[in-house]
């Protein structure tokens, strides 16, 4: 079947682990918190879940803080700033001391100097000055956001996300706020307490209470963090995120519980029924040749190797890129035309491979079900008619209608192969010999 | 025998007027699959590839023909509630191959799932073939031969090189299945270990798994427990490198977890024989089947 819809983001900017991993602790460990919705016994035995969603949109910090604002969770009073004057502006109007933080989908960007403090406008007019243009991660800062600074008293963690093994949505709390989930996950787990909601109920109030209890808040604090626990859930389901994070959810010298900074991620497949928010897509967080497999519907991520693949299949796609490793080659990129591809997109992945200057050899592995091996041969031949190609080609075509594709391509006078690792072996030694 | 899909398989195919439905339900047909009804909400009345009574409900569709298995080829924005209405016509076996449904509404139609007797295997997946009996899905059928290997795959064309590199080597299948990629699927590796250990028909066990996840890692726990019959695996993704998404929901790294290394690990010490590239898997059952 083909895509229903063709939503490819790509997470390349994203420091590894962009979506939290926590450790739902085991049955009997004193931590272990069953909000009384998981029934199934492989729960009981997993030390580990992956929070992952599918594909995501990843929003701003500036932008997620707004849609919590929204769902009326506290934010501090703050403004985004294209220039350094407008940063200026925002400070004298916030008034007293504040933060200017860069706004670029990257983690680290404290450490890398994107988050500075500034008390006075002057001081927050040279902060901006000096993050904006600056380049974290291989990302221009274009935008800061001016924050008013808190008084932080104490941070913690609070985050909704999607635990496939449980098939539930879970919030999750952590008394170590401030830092990397991932971290606490590897660190500490039994610093990280979840509670699962039934999607028909919703976070109840007494699951919240949970995660307060499970985390020492002190008590004064219990009812201001339930309403911000249930507004985060409701956030993350009307908005149809794959991630929701506060991360720090401040207590302040006064008492109040402010976030400070978040994260939400949204699922792409849910974007048809959410117009405003497929709109916040940042198109610099994208490379040029991945905004080109978007238009096309291809699934393109560029590595840096020296053999091209094109393959049918995100399955396949993988194992095609571990055979030409198991052969001594390296992949250039991992390409997946999906299914039913006609020639026109075939001939747009063949573009994306060739205009990597690193590769030497191009390997094409296609086993057609819904995808037919005339069109993708067709496909190929539009794209060798009208690129300068001067790299080997080594294509392999299975399934339907592979004969009407070898003669299709015999003209071509390509290297073609029987089996995958035939193929893979005849690719990795056309790289050579063209690196020879 | 086999699992799940076979002679006694009677299938209606939700969506059956829209251009993949039709053209699969053709396929299936083609290979002998018993299809008895097709659905198409305003349609019902119509015929529809060929002699297939189409439907405007699954309910009518099920008085009428006595089906007792579903296909979903129904568009993402519509396809939770085909799956919901298959169940709640007392449909046994629900198959969805539609991709990208939101996750949040899988998480709803899996919550009500519960509540029935329903199976659903998918979504986003290539679905489920009993060689010689009956095929509900997308797979070539052609590729397929009766045998005695069952196989579980998170993906579709990989599954496709897999069996194609049995059958070149003569060694059938009993049942092939591709449970999806999606992040909430409603059918599981363990579920269909469990059917291939409890399957006569099936004498050992090829397992396919990518990056991202812990199903793997779950199947291999079961593998240790529960499995007589042998099992080789294999897990795509072995170079992929941490953190970048190999295009669908299944397939990440997400910070050490879910790596190809963990799962080759888990099942390689559940004792099960893990294939460095798909082609091997063949060559690994076929040793496995002059031992027996």
């Amino acid at each position: 079947m083909p895509r229903v819809t063709h939503f490819l983001f790509i997470l390349r900017q994203l420091r590894p682990s962009v979506s939290p991993v926590w450790r739902a602790q085991g049955l009997g460990k004193p931590r272990q918190v069953n909000g009384g919705d998981c029934p199934a016994k492989w729960h009981a035995v997993q030390s580990v879940a992956t929070a992952k969603g599918g594909l995501t949109l990843n929003l701003h910090e500036y932008q997620s803080k707004r849609i919590f604002a929204n769902f009326g969770i506290p934010i501090p009073d703050g403004v985004v700033a294209a220039t350094p004057a407008e940063a200026r502006d925002a400070a004298t109007r916030l008034g007293g001391a504040v933060v200017v933080k860069s706004q670029v989908l990257v983690g680290g960007r404290g450490k890398a100097g994107g988050i500075k403090l500034a008390k006075t406008p002057d001081d927050a007019e040279e902060a901006a000055a000096a993050i904006l243009g600056m380049s974290i991660k291989g990302l221009t800062v274009k935008k800061v956001l001016v924050d008013q600074a808190a008084d932080i008293k104490t941070e913690i963690y609070l985050g909704a996300v999607l635990d496939r093994a449980r098939g539930r949505v879970v919030l999750m709390a952590s008394s170590e706020g401030g830092i990397d989930i991932e971290q606490v996950a590897a660190e500490t787990p039994d610093k990280i307490i979840t509670v699962p909601v039934h999607p028909f109920l919703g976070l109840r109030d007494h699951q919240a209470r949970i995660l307060a209890e499970g985390i020492d808040l002190p008590k004064e604090h219990t009812r201001r963090f339930t309403a911000i626990a249930k507004s985060l859930y409701n956030a993350y389901v009307s908005s149809d995120a794959s991630l929701a994070e506060i991360n720090p959810l401040v207590i302040t010298g006064s008492g109040d519980l402010l976030a400070v900074d978040g994260k939400i991620s949204l699922d792409d497949s849910a974007l048809f029924r959410h117009p405003d928010l497929a709109e916040l897509r940042d198109p610099d967080a994208e490379d040029a040749s991945e905004q080109e497999a978007r238009r096309f519907g291809l699934s393109y991520i560029q590595l840096d190797g020296e053999i091209g693949c094109m393959v049918n299949g995100a399955g396949l796609a993988m194992a095609t890129m571990d055979i030409v490793k198991l052969y001594g080659g390296s992949p250039a990129n991992f390409l997946d035309i999906g299914g039913g591809a006609q020639a026109d997109k075939v001939a747009a992945a063949l573009r994306l491979i060739l205009a990597d200057t690193r590769v030497k050899a191009v390997l094409i592995n296609i086993f057609g079900g819904i995808t037919r091996c005339d069109e993708v041969a067709r496909g190929i031949l539009d794209a060798i008619a009208t690129l300068d190609v001067n790299v080997p080609f080594v294509v392999r075509l299975v399934g339907t209608n592979e004969e009407e594709g070898r003669q299709i391509l015999s003209e071509a006078n390509l290297a073609t192969a029987s089996s995958l690792a035939d193929a893979a072996r005849k690719a990795v030694a056309a790289a050579e010999g063209e690196t020879a | 025998m086999s699992i799940l899909v076979g002679k006694d398989t009677r299938l209606a195919v939700q969506g059956i007027t829209g251009r993949e439905g039709a053209f699969h339900t053709e396929q299936m047909i083609e290979y002998g699959t018993n299809v008895v009804a097709g659905v198409t909400p305003g349609k019902g009345g119509e015929w529809a590839v060929g002699n297939t009574p189409v439907f405007d409900t699954v309910l009518e569709a099920v008085h009428a023909t006595g089906a007792n298995t579903s296909i979903v080829y129904v568009p993402a924005r519509f396809a939770p509630d085909a799956i919901i209405e298959a169940a709640d016509a007392g449909i046994e076996l629900i198959v969805c191959i539609t991709e990208g449904i939101p996750a949040l509404d899988m998480v709803q139609v899996r919550a009500y799932l519960d509540t029935t007797g329903a199976r659903l295997v998918g979504p986003n997946c290539p679905g489920l073939i009993t060689p010689g009996e009956a095929k509900v899905g997308i797979m070539p059928g052609h590729i397929h031969t009766p045998g005695n290997v069952g196989l579980v795959s998170r993906s579709g064309t990989l599954t496709y090189e897999v069996v194609y590199a049995l059958t070149a080597r003569g060694i059938g299948q009993s049942t092939a299945i591709g449970i999806g990629g999606d992040p909430i699927i409603g059918t599981k590796f363990i579920d269909v270990l469990e059917m291939f250990e409890n399957d006569p028909a099936t004498d050992q066990v090829v397992l396919i798994g990518e990056i991202g996840g812990t199903d793997e890692q779950m199947a291999a726990q079961y593998i240790a427990e529960h499995m007589t019959k042998p099992v080789t695996a294999f897990i795509a993704g072995q170079t992929a490198p941490p953190g970048r998404r190999m295009g669908h929901a299944g397939a990440i790294i997400s910070g050490g977890e879910g790596t190809a290394a963990e799962k080759i690990t888990a099942l390689r010490a559940a004792g099960a024989q893990v294939s460095r590239h798909p082609e091997e898997i063949a060559e690994m059952v076929a040793a496995n089947v002059s031992l027996a």
